[in-house]
């Protein structure tokens, strides 16, 4: 993280103009794109730890019985993959990675409204990440509830909830407070002639994001607190025994954590919108309707918790509405689906990396969608509720969906901020492993599901066994295309060739400053004369 | 530059209100509850409501609702320049807040020392209902009583910056803001009181 990493870089970069260059300048830097790679380096962290803990779920689940854990040791691990992955990884990674990174550039602004503020977020994720990296060892041990932490079980645990629901509380204490820091830059801080019309899409993303990370995490934050409440204090509010309703418990949580997963999708979205046009060397295919179905999703998705609950007793009337509602939202979500393919048809596509990572999206998200559709009717999710066909459905959504967007992102954009590239072969080759990979180790848990294996068990049916032994292959051949794409892209970012401002001809304002961009982001403040998408005029603002 | 000054006083404007509005669904979760469980423990809830300290809570809403305007005066007293009548202002709203949160502490032990509170033996003998009243009571006001204490700790911070000069009639924001935040600390009690005190 200091200069010799950049022996030849400009000294008008971020990495370097201030002249301070050392940890301190880095950990209490207000720069946004030096938090953005704060955010970066922390959330691949917590992403690789919950990706060895995943790998590890699926050698114990590649032959029936005990393979390499036992049952508490396999709870304890799907706990801390789950919230890893969630808490600390998917959930501020998109807002605090590109947001911080691409977001302010894209209008043209010097920094976010409140660049302190904005340091203060990283600090209390770091916090928030190191509390619960300590539950995992001090206590009872590394919590077993699942990510959700469903009462009475997380009441009744012996494990060390109490501190890990903490540090998640922490966490969302951050991620309100990006929300906050991200909605007031996109309004305040536009350059001249940033119209909303004009607005990138990654950006109308970020900011149907922000407003759910401000107006859901403080319900997640309130349910927290209560279950530590719950445990410390015994107030008896979610224990049937004392009159508290455990139910109430569910809709609190999924009143935060159903739009949270909209926090997921939601950027990614954004991200494949930049990238489609760049890529087809065509202007997006409905740029309204993509930035409109944005805040259609995340008003739509706050609508939608109760689909969680469809088994746990609760009206007939509340399944049918929620039902409903889950519907409804696929609507915004196919209107950016068909926009993306009329952005595709007829243009002169490229694939390179970014683009293979974001065509890939489309399918797996497809796939990932259409079986959320499954589950959300009511009478199929009967079926299937708990089994290994949410476990499936989920990843294909948040790993196939969100984790490819991110890892498009990362090719499409870091590359910008070091000022060197990775090469193109290794990429490639590391996308086809873990798009195949992924493909091999999801889809089989859709069909077992179907067939009834439950989800969050070490153990199974002999019958479960040959697709169960498939996904574990897969994960391997997942995991070697994602080791692969990560050294060829760190070693590219940190040693390969030069990556000038704007090679792939993107029309947007973070192409018409250097790579890597001054710490003031632009030589002058930019005046913006056309859309995000108007390649004429590509590379002036 | 003028115009930077204005767009980042209506952009710490624009901030502080959506961070009330997430203070407002952190408490919307206990108010959540409340609405819950009261229909479906009215009676209990209504026994257990009778067992407040009236007097108590209407010495702390008169003190609170006090206490904001004085918040509101020292707004317009920094506009206007006056620093010396800010500082008594601060120190006013501090002091009534402190007088709130010594109250709390005499309510609280009187109620504890009766035997009200979650899992004490008088609960566990009786009807569930007036438990989980007396449960959301303690958490609604302690969490409401965290919020003064770090709004007397915000307020304390405020009157040592106007006292060094930092906070003037040509950038008060930060004063603005904390009696905004102040203000919702009284509008949520504003909810509290009849909630636990007055309707059952």
């Amino acid at each position: 993280m200091n200069s010799s990493n950049h022996p030849t870089l400009p000294l008008t970069s971020f990495w370097n103009d201030t002249g301070k260059c050392g940890v301190s300048a880095w950990v209490f830097s207000t720069d946004h794109k030096r938090i953005g790679l704060l955010y970066l380096y922390s959330v691949l962290i917590s992403f690789l730890v919950a990706v060895l803990i995943g790998l590890l779920l699926k050698i114990e689940l590649m032959a029936p019985g005990r393979t390499i854990m036992g049952p508490v040791t396999y709870n304890a691990l799907f706990t801390v993959h789950g919230v890893l992955m969630i808490f600390l990884f998917i959930i501020p990674g998109f807002p605090g990675v590109f947001g911080n990174l691409v977001m302010p550039i894209q209008i043209g602004a010097s920094d976010v409204a409140f660049p302190r503020l904005n340091l203060l977020s990283w600090w209390l994720y770091i916090t928030g990440a190191l509390t619960i990296v300590l539950s995992l060892f001090t206590g009872g041990g590394p919590p077993d509830t699942g990510w959700t932490f469903y009462v009475p079980f997380s009441v009744r645990t012996g494990t060390n909830v109490s501190l890990a629901v903490i540090g998640v509380f922490i966490v969302g204490f951050s991620s309100i407070l990006t929300g906050i820091n991200f909605v007031t830059t996109i309004h305040r801080l536009r350059a001249d002639g940033m119209a909303w019309g004009r607005l990138p899409l990654f950006v109308w993303s970020i900011y149907a994001t922000a407003w759910i990370q401000i107006l859901a995490t403080p319900v997640l934050g309130i349910t927290l607190l209560l279950v530590v409440a719950e445990r410390l204090l015994g107030t008896g509010l979610f224990d049937p025994s004392r009159g508290g309703d455990p139910i109430m418990f569910q809709h609190l949580f999924w009143i935060y954590s159903h739009p949270a997963v909209y926090i997921m999708i939601l950027p990614g979205m954004g991200i494949v919108s930049e990238i489609f046009p760049v890529f087809a060397r065509k202007p997006i295919f409905g740029y309204k309707m993509i930035a409109f179905s944005s805040l259609a999703i995340a008003g739509a998705g706050s609508l939608v918790w109760a689909h969680h609950m469809f088994t746990s007793g609760i009206s007939d009337m509340a399944v049918l509405v929620f039902s409903f509602l889950t519907f409804v939202v696929a609507i915004p979500s196919a209107i950016k689906v068909f926009n993306w393919v009329s952005t595709l048809y007829k243009g002169s596509i490229s694939l390179e990396a970014p683009m293979l990572f974001a065509l890939s999206f489309i399918m797996l998200f497809s796939i990932g969608g259409l079986t959320g559709l499954v589950q959300g009717a009511a009478a199929t999710n009967i079926h299937i509720h708990d089994t290994q066909f949410v476990v499936g459905h989920f990843h294909y959504v948040i790993f196939g969906g969100a984790g490819f967007a991110f890892f498009s992102a990362m090719h499409y954009w870091l590359p910008k901020f070091f000022g060197r590239t990775y090469s193109e072969k290794p990429a490639m080759i590391s996308w086809g492993l873990m798009f195949a990979g992924f493909n091999l180790t999801y889809f089989p848990m859709i069909i077992l599901g179907m067939k009834g294996m439950p989800r969050r068990y070490y153990d199974y049916l002999p019958e479960f066994a040959p697709l169960n032994l498939i996904s574990t292959i897969g994960s391997w051949i997942l995991a070697a295309g994602l080791a692969i794409m990560m050294i060829n892209l760190f070693m590219g970012l940190l040693k390969g060739r030069p990556f000038g401002s704007n090679p792939w001809g993107g029309a947007t304002l973070e192409w018409t400053t250097p790579s890597p961009p001054p710490t003031e982001n632009f030589d002058e403040e930019p005046v913006v004369t056309h859309g995000p998408y108007d390649f004429n005029r590509a590379g002036v603002p | 530059m003028i115009r930077k000054m204005e767009k980042e006083y209506a952009g710490a404007k624009l901030g502080i209100w959506l961070f009330l509005f997430t203070e407002i669904l952190l408490f919307g979760g206990l108010f959540l509850l409340y609405a819950t469980y009261l229909s479906s423990y009215p009676r209990e809830f209504a026994i257990a409501g009778r067992e407040m300290h009236l007097g108590f809570g209407t010495a702390n809403t008169i003190l609170l609702i006090t206490s904001s305007l004085f918040a509101a005066m020292s707004v317009t007293a920094v506009q206007q320049g006056e620093i010396r009548k800010v500082l008594n202002l601060l120190g006013a709203t501090i002091i009534c807040a402190m007088i709130f949160l010594v109250n709390k502490y005499f309510e609280w032990s009187s109620e504890i020392g009766h035997g009200f509170y979650p899992d004490s033996p008088r609960f566990s003998a009786g009807p569930i209902g007036e438990a989980l009243f007396f449960s959301l009571y303690y958490l609604t006001t302690g969490l409401h009583g965290f919020h003064v204490l770090a709004g007397v700790g915000l307020l304390t911070v405020v009157a040592l910056k106007v006292r060094r000069g930092a906070i003037h009639a040509g950038d008060y924001v930060l004063l603005e803001n904390s009696a905004l935040y102040w203000h919702l600390v009284d509008l949520i009690w504003i909810f509290i009181f009849p909630l636990y005190y007055l309707v059952l």
